[in-house]
């Protein structure tokens, strides 16, 4: 196959940011994520829990509860917003102000019809959910303190609010509060701290489940009013309570990164009354469990740490399957980093600026193994501060290094750079096509002359580029519409094709000289996470979140006959297990067959001559080809050449010289870069 | 095997001005085992929860007054007992507050110490050797206190242990660069005095730890040029009061010899954990410096743990309830340990019986995990075989119901029984007879225990092979076999039945071992098993084989100090250079040993049975083992030989079973002295290898962590290839 000079990139110190709320759409099986810098994120858990779309977060936008209502998201946060998204715009609709100060707490009645918000002055608000907008209904009765957490009765008849030092239940109707829960506090000198009921759940029997911040997790009588049973978890907070849907489970995450089960369990067998139990205790975080979701089958949580964790539980999943592995979902499922092949530039995206760096270069040759000297150190060119309080969603740099754009939700921009032996300067195109205002994805022929842009409704914008100008040349639109964002565009080397997916899983492929459609993929069950265009025989790569590829012929408008063949011999059971999405596709021009891509913990190059793996054959055989000689390493070699040198990888590239670059994330990075965790006492310390 | 574990500090420590002593007085239990008091050398007392490290009280005595000998606790009358200024005993409770306003009480003489054993009461020895229940000498504190040492004789160390409500007084003095040893015992009190034999001039012991068992109390007296005695002094003694006559000499033997390092050793401590193992304070560690704990095995002379201890050692040791107290530095630490009895099979390797054969010859003895967890399948298989076999019964058949078969093997003649039970067991539906076939073979089992004449070996041969069977389900098979010396029955039986108890393991064992080789020979045997063996003997020998570097000549040189065996050795050895090992035992008797060897078993249960043996079916049993052990360790040897043969693995357990349930036999056997001393000489060797493994340990971690160190870097262009 062949040595590789490869530039190892650590310095991208990119930090995902900490989970804050969480939300599970049982019915479409989306799993919206709040995070907090202000982002949404939506997983979709029926495909590979695949991060399909990202809103890009606002400063000053403090998400602190998600709620779901049926297809619609909403969210609630500090700046005392209450927010509706549009998930096909990918930006919020509209926000509107409860006049209660800070919100803490957003919950939705079962029936979907009314949103009850807890505010800072101790309101309970409550607002009806209409077709297009929300509307403020009235106030339940205004408590001393503020409302951390709500339940809704399923019923919908009542509501359980968490509060300082106590739990209030109301009566939705009349809005007058019926019971007062008081909470106690905690033993020794948290005696003096208020306890503040962090989360409550209100079960169909009439039992409520409380979390706060002394640490218990308590069962009540709502009925009564009366305690039933007090499980003290940690020393430190209880922080979020989910219920499973038959309510016959409910999980509590900690401060210290735990997650305790509880079931509902009949003390004999075959007996009716039921007692809550304590029963399992999960540790996969390292600080404050901010968010859970207890789905049928898993336990998902998310905090402080950044991670997001999918726990199957193991009786409610067939053993040794896809479903259950433990998923822990670090990275975003998409490019963060841009690579201009020709100039050797990297263009870096953080959440509010774009750092531009110029690799480093060596004068030496190498066995395979070296490290080798760097002679001249890589560079930062550029550190592009983001105006305004809206987030980065997209970037891209061209591959001549000559043009940088980036886009917000609301804007987008486009600077022009020289480089001159050491000397660069920057101009921003101030003139840009009213099309270009809002895109969700951008990127650059290979030629640098045009910039294409998905906007909305599906369709492309493409706009040339020449000396500071940019015009709109055309709006590609595909015929049958989806009005789902396209969030992958891929031009073909020659200028001829561009290809655009978006979430809907439709695969479009445009002739730019025409301008017009070429045709639609057949679409595939699963998303699409890559797509990229062979720049000699035309044909589209494209790989899936259930870790499929296909390649499609542009020319024949059919699949190839390798697709074909792997579709026939079937992928690598290996291969299949993986659980990071592919994230990008590119070509070695000087060898055709070779096709070069990666996740987050390998690199992979298909060498589509050689024949593939089968299942019995050992997938992962770069160690075994080294010891070979080479006449047996033609015979045991495969097409799926995989590299697992370099981990957490968050870009893979190949230049216009060969040389490799891959961008690293070391989680111990990130790692080192979180607050501490609580402390805990370990023994003899 | 012993282990030392992660320590914790107790307290700090303020050590007096010059740094030579910790400024601990005395550490001692006090209600349990979590619990002790610390008299440090100033004027205070503290308790200690110690799982909490931290202080639950503490009393002090006033400015100008001295604490002379560390407080105890008497667990009878919960109350604490220390002696202030020589002569002032002071008893107070929990709950006092300020030790002035406690109890005092004056005595006429100085005191040494108070001591008081677990369950004993307090006893008080005075500076000049008198001693006293603490009650007595408190009903009359004025009492006069008689002198019983000499003039300049001093108190070095003392200590009580109660053994069955006796309760005794131990101390060690010195006069003149002479150390006495004194017992003392009370109610009846008598004095026995021991001269402690002299080391090298002007030494004097260092430490002195003592313990009882079997009726013995033995001291262990640690001299600084690291030289361990021990002796024993019995407490069935006679009582007369020794103290007036001349004193006995106190024979000791060498325990071992700790490494000392350059010098003397000046500051060191040993305890007594347990029979084999000690704990050393201030003796140098055996590959690295002198601030260490260390456990070690004095059976074996082997070192069990080490710790190395911060800061300076001032050779304390105290140890209750698995936990050292070390003071060292300026800190007082708490080290769990734990020490467990050593036996040579567990020093040397596995004890768990793995069989990988199980897998080869599936039985189809229904296995609780397949009972639970297979149930389904189950069901639907017997489902579908109760059909079947409704079906068959609407054919014309000749073959008898199992419950036919049953009724007549009662009465029928041997050749019908083996007639009927082959037709049966080659139906297809015989797994579903199990039950029947275990019915079937007690229901013959019983008929030839009644009948000496009634035996169907060919029958039995059938019904094990067919591995229906098991142990549990046809329990008097085995026994029965052994008892008409069908012993290729036994062979089978031992082969197939997974489950067969270890007292009927060894009563095989004790079978073959005493079948004479001629009447083995003639016996037909599983045909497989004799190849084996008589591939293995007939075997060429290389002459040059380096057991895992051990090699006869260095055992030579190793035991060169016994002369007088030397030249019988000598001989020895020649002829077996010549011949190569001889196997000690015929083919046929082998094969049967081996399938002893491949039984399963635990050692627990195994042992006590082992003990049956006599020592020359033990010899010749061991003997063969080392027979095969040095025909394994050639690498000649095909690996990949048959079902029937033993691992190395297997035979290694053996031999050390056999040496733990009959060492001390085997000690006495003349017989048996060679065997010894060529196998001591092959664990030494063991040892050594394995000890320079142990030192080399740091180099190889090293190596392996410049391997992970490269990459810190934020960038670097490296050169990768794929192949």
């Amino acid at each position: 196959m062949g040595e590789f000079m490869v530039h190892r990139v650590r310095f991208f110190d990119y930090m995902p940011s900490a989970i804050r709320a969480m939300a599970f759409n049982a019915g479409t099986q989306r799993l919206a994520v709040a995070r907090a810098d202000g982002a949404v994120e939506i997983f979709n858990f029926a495909d590979n829990y695949f991060q399909e779309k990202v809103i890009p977060g606002r400063s000053g936008r403090a998400v602190e509860a998600l709620c779901w209502v049926g297809g619609r998201l909403f969210s609630a946060g500090l700046n005392g917003e209450i927010t509706e998204y549009d998930l096909e715009k990918l930006r919020p609709r509209y926000s509107v102000e409860a006049y209660g100060g800070p919100i803490w707490t957003i919950s939705c009645n079962n029936q979907g019809t009314l949103l009850a918000v807890g505010c800072e002055d101790g309101t309970v608000k409550m607002f009806e959910i209409l077709e297009e907008r929300i509307q403020f209904q009235r106030n339940l009765d205004r408590q001393k303190g503020r409302i951390i957490s709500l339940s809704w009765h399923p019923s919908g008849a009542r509501i359980a609010a968490g509060m300082i030092d106590m739990i209030r239940i109301f009566d939705a109707k009349t809005g007058h509060a019926t019971h007062r829960l008081l909470v106690e506090r905690g033993l020794g000198t948290t005696r003096n701290t208020e306890v503040v009921v962090w989360s409550v759940a209100f079960l169909s029997d009439d039992t409520i489940i409380s979390g706060d911040s002394a640490g218990k997790v308590q069962i009540w009588d709502a009925a009564t009013g009366t305690l039933i049973r007090n499980h003290l978890i940690t020393k430190w907070d209880v922080l979020a309570l989910s219920v499973s849907q038959d309510q016959s489970s409910v999980i509590a995450g900690t401060s210290e990164g735990t997650v305790v089960q509880f079931q509902a369990l009949a003390s004999t067998m075959g007996q009716e009354n039921s007692q809550w139990v304590r029963t399992r205790t999960f540790k996969n975080h390292s600080h404050d469990v901010r968010a859970l979701v207890h789905t049928d089958t898993a336990v998902v949580s998310g905090g402080m740490d950044t991670q997001l964790v999918v726990r199957p539980l193991l009786d409610k999943v067939e053993k040794n399957t896809r479903e259950s592995a433990m998923r822990k979902i670090l990275f975003p499922h998409r490019n963060l980093v841009c690579c201009a092949k020709k100039a050797g530039l990297l263009l870096f995206q953080f959440p509010d600026h774009l750092e531009l760096w110029r690799l480093g270069e060596s004068n030496m040759q190498g066995q395979p193994g070296d490290i080798l000297p760097v002679m001249k150190k890589p560079e930062k060119l550029l550190q592009l501060q983001n105006k305004g309080d809206d987030h980065i969603c997209c970037s891209a740099v061209s591959p001549c290094g000559g043009w940088v754009a980036f886009s917000t939700v609301s804007s987008v921009r486009l600077y022009k750079l020289q480089l001159s032996n050491g000397n660069i300067s920057i101009n921003k195109v101030s003139k840009l096509p009213k099309e270009l205002h809002s895109v969700y994805q951008l990127c650059f022929s290979s030629d640098s002359s045009r910039l294409f842009a998905s906007s909305a409704q599906a369709s492309v914008v493409v706009a040339s580029l020449d000396q500071l100008q940019c015009r709109h040349l055309h709006t590609l639109k595909p015929k049958s519409g989806s009005s789902q964002p396209i969030h992958l565009l891929s031009p073909s080397e020659n200028g001829k094709w561009l290809a655009a997916a978006n979430t809907d899983g439709q695969i479009h492929v445009f002739n730019l000289h025409k301008l017009k459609l070429h045709c639609t993929l057949p679409v595939y069950s699963s998303c699409p996470t890559a797509i990229a265009i062979h720049p000699t025989t035309g044909h589209l790569l494209s790989a899936h979140a259930d870790q499929q590829i296909f390649e499609f012929s542009l020319k024949l408008k059919e699949y190839t006959a390798w697709s074909r063949s792997l579709q026939r011999e079937g992928l690598h059971p290996l291969w299949l297990q993986r659980d990071t999405p592919i994230t990008h596709i590119t070509f070695n021009a000087n060898k055709p067959a070779h096709v070069f891509l990666h996740d987050l913990f390998m690199f992979c190059i298909i060498d589509q001559s050689l024949p593939l793996p089968q299942a019995r054959k050992k997938l992962y055989n770069q160690m075994d080809l080294k010891t070979r000689s080479p006449q047996e390493r033609m015979q045991e070699s495969h097409a799926f050449k995989i590299c697992k040198m370099f981990q957490h990888l968050l870009s893979v590239d190949l230049l216009d010289n060969s040389s490799l670059v891959v961008v690293e994330r070391p989680l111990a990075d990130i790692v080192s870069q979180l607050p501490p965790p609580v402390r805990q006492k370990k023994f003899a310390t | 095997m012993a282990a030392l574990y992660e320590g914790y500090t107790l307290c700090g420590l303020i050590p007096d001005q010059s740094n030579s002593s910790s400024g601990i007085d005395g550490i001692e239990e006090e209600r349990d085992s979590d619990h002790v008091i610390v008299t440090d050398s100033n004027r205070s007392v503290t308790l200690y929860k110690v799982s909490d490290q931290k202080p639950l009280g503490s009393w002090t005595v006033k400015q100008g007054q001295t604490l002379t000998c560390s407080a105890v606790f008497n667990s009878i009358t919960n109350e604490y007992v220390v002696v202030s200024d020589h002569k002032v005993i002071r008893i107070w409770k929990e709950g006092d507050l300020v030790l002035d306003k406690t109890f005092k009480a004056t005595v006429k003489a100085d005191i040494w110490k108070v001591h008081c054993a677990a369950g004993g009461q307090p006893v008080v020895l005075f500076r000049r050797g008198a001693v006293r229940h603490l009650e007595d000498l408190l009903s009359a504190p004025q009492q006069p206190i008689e002198d019983v040492l000499a003039e300049d004789e001093a108190i070095r160390w003392s200590t009580s242990i109660v053994v069955e409500a006796q309760q005794f007084v131990l101390f060690t003095t010195e006069l003149g660069g002479e150390n006495f040893f004194y017992l003392q015992r009370l109610n009846p009190n008598s004095l026995h005095k021991y001269h402690l034999e002299r080391e090298e001039p002007g030494l004097l012991p260092l430490s002195v730890s003592a313990s009882y068992k079997d009726e013995h109390i033995s001291l262990l007296c640690l001299y600084p040029n690291g030289f361990l005695y021990r002796s024993l002094i019995s407490v069935r003694g006679p009582a007369l009061d020794g103290a007036a006559q001349a004193p006995l000499p106190l024979p000791r033997s060498r325990v071992m010899s700790l490494p000392v390092g350059e010098g003397l050793l000046k500051a060191a401590s040993v305890l007594f954990l347990d029979d084999s193992h000690i704990a050393a304070v201030g003796a140098h560690h055996p590959s690295a410096g002198a601030d260490f704990l260390c456990i070690w095995n004095i059976n074996f002379q082997t070192l069990q743990a080490g710790k190395e201890m911060g800061g300076k050692i001032y050779g304390q040791l105290w140890s209750y309830s698995n936990k050292f107290f070390i003071p060292h530095g300026k800190r007082l630490s708490v080290i769990p340990f734990s020490c467990h009895k050593s036996s040579l099979a567990s020093a040397l390797g596995k004890l768990r019986q793995t069989r990988p054969e199980e897998s080869k010859c599936p039985t189809f003895v229904p296995s609780w995990n397949n009972a639970l967890h297979e149930e389904k399948a189950q069901l639907s298989k017997t489902g579908e075989t109760r059909k079947t076999r409704s079906t068959r019964k609407t054919q014309p058949s000749v073959s008898l119901t199992a419950e036919q078969v049953l009724e007549l093997i009662k009465t029928a003649p041997v050749e019908e029984v083996q007639k009927e039970v082959e037709e049966l067991l080659s139906r297809q539906d015989v797994q579903d007879l199990q039950l029947q076939l275990g019915k079937l073979v007690s229901i013959l089992v019983c008929r030839s225990q009644a009948d000496p004449k009634f035996y169907t070996h060919g029958t039995f041969v059938q019904l094990v092979e067919s591995k229906f069977l098991c142990h549990s389900v046809c329990p008097d098979l085995l026994p029965l076999a052994l008892e008409r010396k069908d012993y290729f029955l036994c062979q089978i039986c031992l082969l197939f039945f997974p489950d067969i108890p270890e007292a009927l393991t060894c009563s095989c064992l004790k079978a073959f071992i005493c079948l004479p080789d001629v009447d083995a020979e003639k016996m037909s045997l599983e045909p497989d098993s004799v190849s084996f063996m008589d591939a293995l003997i007939t075997q060429e020998h290389s002459q040059d084989d380096l057991q895992n570097g051990f090699s006869p000549s260095s055992r030579l040189e190793d035991h060169s100090n016994t002369v007088d065996d030397q030249q019988m050795r000598e001989g020895r050895e020649k002829s077996a250079a010549i011949q190569g090992p001889v196997c000690p035992v015929g083919s046929h008797k082998a094969a049967l040993l081996n399938e002893i060897l491949q039984t399963a078993y635990s050692d627990t249960f195994l042992l006590p049975h082992l003990k049956d043996l006599c020592p020359q079916h033990v010899l010749l049993f061991l003997q063969y083992l080392h027979f095969l052990y040095l025909r394994y360790s050639q690498d000649t040897l095909p690996q990949a030989h048959s079902l029937r043969a033993p691992s190395l693995q297997q035979i290694m357990d053996w031999i050390c079973m056999m040496l733990d349930a009959h060492f001390t036999v085997l000690v006495m056997t003349p017989e048996a002295k060679g065997f010894l001393l060529n196998l001591h000489g092959f664990v030494r060797s063991q040892v050594k290898l394995f000890s320079e493994l142990g030192k080399i340990e740091g180099s190889l971690q090293e190596l392996q962590k410049m391997k992970q160190k490269q990459d810190v870097r934020q960038y670097s262009i490296e050169v990768i290839e794929i192949f």
